[in-house]
């Protein structure tokens, strides 16, 4: 089977696209950008072309070397840390470690971005009438789950969210964040996840991944 | 350790301290869709553990004394190998990580992705927005009559998606012919659907020939909601 460059269909602020961006750049795999964007004609992740690809009609979708299709930035994350071994790994070889790594992610990306993700909020602005819920709803959601997350971070965290390496949680921790400052919410109640993500933020890969250095950022945003 | 008391009456107290250091405890609530989903596996993996009930219903979730064995006051918790774990597919991945007993994942790096974005379609997908913490925000916040609409909203949505990709891949199970953690993601939100939340899965042909399979597989039986010590009679 010939081996092709992977693809990524992604959107410069989904932040699971932005999870997935920045574990690539971490391992320094050249990929493909794909821009799906969310908002045009009702979101064009909605439309038949992209649904043959992904019936989950989410992004990230993510091809690798083999042409095969894969969904969901877990999913995805784990299988491009089996598959690029360099330069470093993501999850630690300590199992126990290995499992807070994956509790951090699973704290995000199941207690807090499914909550205030796009599609919901869309819901809760079309049940309740009201556009202004969207912020209220998405800010409440985020603040519960980085309350949580702090008292994770004080036991665990070192240089980064889990002891002094990084991992797939930190890729989990930044798209976050940056979610967070889109819905006000006061980062200085969380210092942990404040200075943690402070610091990551600073690491080339990450700025490499980051929202606004995307082939689809909209010119007003750059 | 040597035990040198035999029959009835009481163990000596360091017999007592080695089985209770050695014996995994799983903090759990009888519906609980997360708590089952580990109830499974763990039945899968041939653990024997003590079972100890958190009654979400009368919030003991929220009590101190839980609250000290998981300041994130959910279930499961899984205390095993001196750790005390939290978050069910983190446990899920452990226990397959550490314990032998039937595989939940496959070898190859493809396949474990697909397993892992079926269960990743449940796990962040469909059950995080049936939450009873997110069901009372809206009963309080936007009335009690949209708490219901809400959750079937979610979960007719999630499983319509779920059933295409299913659709592409399940043979015996979720993905080709071998069991995997998302077939142990699949019975509990497929139960906790019909059971509490009203959702028919008639439309969704494959998720019902998948659930009613698995379903009878002797360890989903002693994991379910029904067979557990805090089960209401």
């Amino acid at each position: 089977m010939s081996k092709n460059k992977p693809i990524l269909y992604s959107y410069y602020r989904s932040s699971c696209s932005y999870r997935v961006r920045i574990a690539l750049h971490i391992k320094e795999v050249q990929y493909e950008y794909r821009a799906v964007n969310m908002l045009k004609d009702g979101g064009e992740h909605y439309k038949e072309e992209y649904g043959e690809l992904n019936p989950m009609k989410q992004l990230p979708l993510f091809i690798d070397h083999n042409g095969e299709p894969i969904s969901q930035s877990l999913a995805i994350i784990e299988y491009i840390d089996e598959t690029y071994r360099q330069p470093i790994k993501l999850l630690p070889e300590d199992t126990h470690q290995r499992a807070i790594v994956r509790q951090i992610a699973e704290v995000i990306g199941s207690g807090i971005q499914p909550i205030q993700n796009l599609k919901v909020l869309r819901h809760v602005v079309k049940i309740t009438e009201n556009p202004e819920m969207k912020d209220e709803w998405a800010k409440f959601w985020i603040e519960e789950g980085f309350v949580a997350l702090e008292k994770i971070l004080e036991r665990h965290a070192g240089t980064y969210c889990v002891g002094n390496s990084l991992t797939i949680a930190d890729c989990f921790l930044v798209p976050q964040v940056y979610n967070a400052t889109r819905y006000s919410v006061d980062l200085d109640k969380y210092p942990r996840i404040q200075r943690l993500n402070n610091s990551l933020c600073e690491i080339q890969a990450f700025k490499e991944a980051h929202p606004s250095q995307q082939p689809d950022v909209p010119k007003e945003i750059k | 350790t040597q035990s040198t008391w035999g029959g009835r009456g009481e163990q000596p107290h360091f017999v007592s301290l080695s089985l209770t250091m050695s014996t995994p405890i799983l903090y759990s609530y009888y519906i609980s869709s997360c708590s089952f989903r580990v109830r499974i596996a763990l039945n899968f993996k041939k653990i024997k553990y003590q079972y100890r009930t958190v009654d979400l219903r009368s919030g003991e979730n929220y009590k101190d004394d839980f609250k000290k064995i998981n300041p994130l006051q959910q279930v499961p918790v899984l205390q095993i190998d001196g750790h005390t774990l939290t978050n069910s597919w983190s446990i899920l991945e452990y226990l397959e990580e550490t314990q032998s007993g039937l595989p939940l994942l496959p070898k190859e790096p493809e396949k474990r992705a697909l397993v892992r974005s079926i269960t990743d379609a449940i796990v962040s997908g469909i059950q995080p927005l049936q939450n009873v913490i997110v069901q009372k925000y809206i009963a309080v916040n936007f009335g009690a009559e949209h708490a219901s609409p809400w959750t079937q909203h979610w979960i007719h949505l999630g499983f319509s998606k779920l059933e295409i990709l299913l659709n592409n891949v399940a043979r015996d199970y979720c993905v080709g012919d071998e069991l995997s953690i998302a077939d142990l993601c699949l019975v509990p939100q497929v139960y906790n659907a019909m059971k509490r939340f009203d959702v028919s899965i008639d439309k969704y042909p494959t998720i019902e020939r998948l659930y009613n399979k698995l379903r009878e597989i002797p360890e989903f039986i002693e994991a379910h909601p029904d067979n557990q010590p805090d089960t209401p009679k």
